[in-house]
């Protein structure tokens, strides 16, 4: 554990926290960011330059931007939030905090069984190799999805726009 | 074909660009402070008090009737009327502006006050290099800085200048002719009356 | 001859071998961190000197162009005038306004500066100098530069102003819309040379036919991509004719419109250093990065061959800047959606064909007729249903 993965680890939690946590949802989005920007940082650290770099250019640059438009649209941006009630707030932090315990177990259990830590394998050949010889179906069914995802989004934005008129 | 017409704009800009390093004549700027454009005759920006004569305060032709200050549209003119009289341009006693502010900063050059002076006392100026320090009292000017001469006027605004002068010259002889007429009256024994009714006529008209 | 060539070889290396010299005296514990500063502080030092000569070249050129001057009072030939406007947005008041965002509201700009100075680590400025030769670099140069896109939003959100907000929407639609063609012309150049590293990407083209470099831009898929490259850029820096989001005679000055003082500056540094390094990665990508255009002219240090290109690239902004008016909203999506990325899709598939294909004469001409005759019918179908007349007035002829 360096003083560099402590630092993007903080950034990490705080941002995320700050995302879920402030009132404004402008600020919300700005904190997911944070957040995000930390994360790629960590890939950075362990040396995966690919994947830091894609995960600032999707959703730093895209995801987050996307995240900001429909917050201006949809004028939440202006609102207070209501706070939850308190059965809410406990279910949520229970769940959340299952999740971790879950996901704790199995990340230290797979450390434990894997033994010594190989190099990582995340060059940009070897990514893209894997995408188009192992992994092409799901890369395909995932393209297809997302094509239909757009055709869907622009039907009905026309239709919207027809009804207006 | 696309983009054709893009080329052709971007030689008509290269042509442009170096087409002024060689060709003055294609430089439309005027080197401001070294030269400067000749105004034309009708320039006008703000308004000035004419005066007749060598003494501003004696020769002033506001007659402080404050009409221009009623018309003005942004009220930049600010009049205190006098307690007493002074012969006007005509040589009648009338009374004359104990104080005359034009807030220049207030003007918007309109002409209006112009329009509607019946004595011809308020014109438009030319100068323009009127930056001042004191942005509230640099760009009030007061009775003595508004008052400028007609041998002035008359070199700044030459025709209209000329047609004002005719005009009061006609003025000042009826004026001289009404007073010659009332000394002819008053000699064979006239009567108080008479007098009074020609100073009556001559105030209508 | 060959004591010519070293010393041709000094000069080249000259900066390397300074910093080299440097790093003798520091101490070995500080040696990683002398070395960042060693490298970056030149960066940081020359480009906002780059800007400053530029906004002067900028304002000289445009009066040119429109017959005018241009700035001329300011020292010899108005050169100080970058001087003067340093001075006036320092000294000038910082006004905030009293609704903002304060915090959004002060981060926008630096965001802005900050990511638009984090992409020169990976442009090469000369043979051997570069800030940090990263195996991705050209992704790197992307996902850093799509953060500008973020500070805009900032910007504009925070100041809680109409003409900020439409000036910022405008912007993140004209900027998202044209990253994809920006990345998606870069992508041929990442295929032909094998990688993503913008050192190996220059090193490649870096070599000579006869007395002809092999650059990029040299081949069908390779002027395409270029000028595919160029006309997002362009948009990607908001600069005419893609200017909407700042658009004076419409949302007065976009999304920094409540911006004042230094940090309107730095705005404009922001913009001006995002342009140069745009241009910086059009010149890696296409134009032989600091290679020599003629192998007869190697001599010439690597870095001035970098600057010239990249001040002929700025001189071409300033002319379509003073030939182009703005276009419409409409007209910008259109262009963007309907020619730009599908010229750049099909120019990957070009790239393709090219790769594929024996090297050659038909090659040449395959490819060639593949690219031309996509981009014909694509304009077609742009042009379609707009009859071009010459305009008539009922009252004004």
């Amino acid at each position: 554990m360096t003083v560099t993965f402590l630092i993007l680890a903080g950034v990490t939690i705080v941002g995320m926290a700050a995302a879920m946590s402030l009132r404004n949802l402008v600020h919300c989005v700005l904190s997911l960011t944070l957040g995000l920007v930390g994360l790629a940082g960590l890939f950075l650290e362990l040396d995966a330059q690919f994947v830091g770099f894609t995960q600032i250019l999707v959703y730093v640059g895209a995801v987050a931007i996307l995240a900001m438009f429909a917050v201006m649209m949809t004028r939440g941006a202006a609102q207070q939030q209501e706070s939850r009630p308190t059965s809410v707030r406990i279910s949520g932090v229970l769940i959340a905090g299952g999740v971790f315990l879950v996901l704790a177990w199995a990340m230290c259990h797979g450390l434990m069984t894997l033994g010594a830590p190989v190099q990582p394998e995340a060059e940009v050949k070897q990514i893209g190799v894997a995408l188009m010889r192992s992994y092409v179906l799901p890369l395909e069914v995932i393209g297809l999805l997302l094509t239909a995802a757009l055709i869907g989004a622009g039907v009905i934005a026309m239709e919207e726009k027809r009804g207006a008129r | 074909m696309l983009g054709e017409g893009i080329l052709k704009g971007l030689t008509e800009t290269a042509r442009n660009f170096f087409g002024s390093y060689v060709d003055d004549e294609r430089l439309t700027t005027v080197q401001y402070p070294e030269e400067r454009l000749e105004q034309i005759e009708a320039t006008r920006d703000f308004p000035f008090l004419v005066y007749d004569g060598e003494d501003w305060e004696k020769g002033m032709r506001c007659v402080s009737c404050q009409i221009c200050e009623k018309e003005c549209p942004p009220k930049c003119i600010s009049i205190e009327k006098s307690k007493d009289k002074k012969p006007d341009a005509t040589g009648k006693a009338q009374f004359y502006p104990a104080k005359f502010d034009i807030d220049i900063s207030v003007c918007m050059s309109c002409q209006i006050c112009v329009e509607v002076c019946p004595f011809d006392a308020i014109k438009m100026d030319v100068v323009y290099e009127l930056s001042t320090e004191d942005r509230f009292g640099g760009l009030l000017l007061n009775k003595e800085q508004l008052s400028k001469s007609n041998e002035y006027y008359n070199k700044i605004h030459p025709t209209e200048a000329g047609a004002v002068d005719a005009a009061l010259a006609a003025e000042r002889e009826k004026a001289r002719q009404a007073a010659a007429a009332k000394a002819a009256e008053a000699k064979p024994a006239a009567t108080a009356v008479v007098g009074a009714a020609a100073v009556e006529r001559d105030g209508t008209k | 001859m060959n004591g010519s060539v070293r010393m041709a070889g000094t000069a080249d290396q000259i900066f390397v071998l300074v910093k080299q010299w440097l790093m003798g005296y520091v101490p070995g514990a500080l040696q990683p961190l002398a070395s960042a500063v060693l490298s970056v502080v030149p960066v940081l030092l020359v480009f906002p000197l780059l800007f400053a000569i530029t906004t002067v070249l900028e304002r000289k050129g445009l009066g040119r162009i429109q017959n005018r001057y241009g700035p001329n009072r300011a020292g010899f030939f108005g050169i100080l005038q970058p001087m003067a406007d340093g001075i006036k947005s320092l000294t000038k008041e910082d006004i905030i306004p009293r609704s903002a965002d304060h915090l959004v509201h002060l981060l926008a700009p630096l965001l802005l500066v900050v990511a638009s100075f984090l992409v020169y680590a990976v442009l090469p400025i000369g043979r051997n100098m570069v800030i940090a030769n990263l195996n991705a670099g050209v992704l790197f140069f992307f996902a850093i530069g799509s953060m500008v896109e973020l500070a805009v939003f900032m910007a504009g959100w925070s100041s809680r102003s109409k003409y900020s907000l439409l000036g910022a929407m405008r912007a993140i639609a004209q900027m998202i819309s044209y990253e994809m063609p920006l990345v998606l012309s870069a992508v041929v150049v990442i295929m032909a040379a094998g990688s993503l590293s913008t050192v190996t990407i220059v090193t490649m083209q870096a070599t000579y036919t006869g007395i002809w470099p092999h650059w990029y831009v040299f081949t069908p898929w390779g002027l395409m991509g270029f000028v595919l490259f160029m006309i997002a850029a362009t948009a990607e820096s908001n600069r005419s004719p893609f200017d909407l989001p700042e658009g004076e005679s419409e949302i007065i000055a976009g999304y920094y419109i409540e911006y004042s003082g230094f940090k309107f500056a730095l705005f404009f540094l922001g913009e001006y250093l995002g342009m140069f390094a745009t241009s910086a990665m059009a010149i890696t990508l296409f134009l032989g990065g600091w290679a020599a255009p003629f192998s007869f002219l190697t001599w010439i240090p690597s870095y001035i061959w970098f600057f010239v290109k990249l001040l002929a690239l700025i001189m071409a902004f300033i002319w379509v800047r003073g030939t182009l008016p703005r276009l419409r909203m409409d007209q910008l999506m259109n262009f963007a959606w309907k020619f730009m990325l599908p010229m750049s899709l099909v120019n990957i598939l070009c790239a393709g064909v090219w790769h594929f294909m024996a090297a050659g004469f038909v090659r040449w001409v395959v490819v060639a007729v593949l690219v031309a005759g996509t981009c014909y019918l694509l304009s077609q179908r742009l042009k379609r249903g707009k009859r071009v007349a010459v305009r008539t007035y009922r009252f004004a002829s």
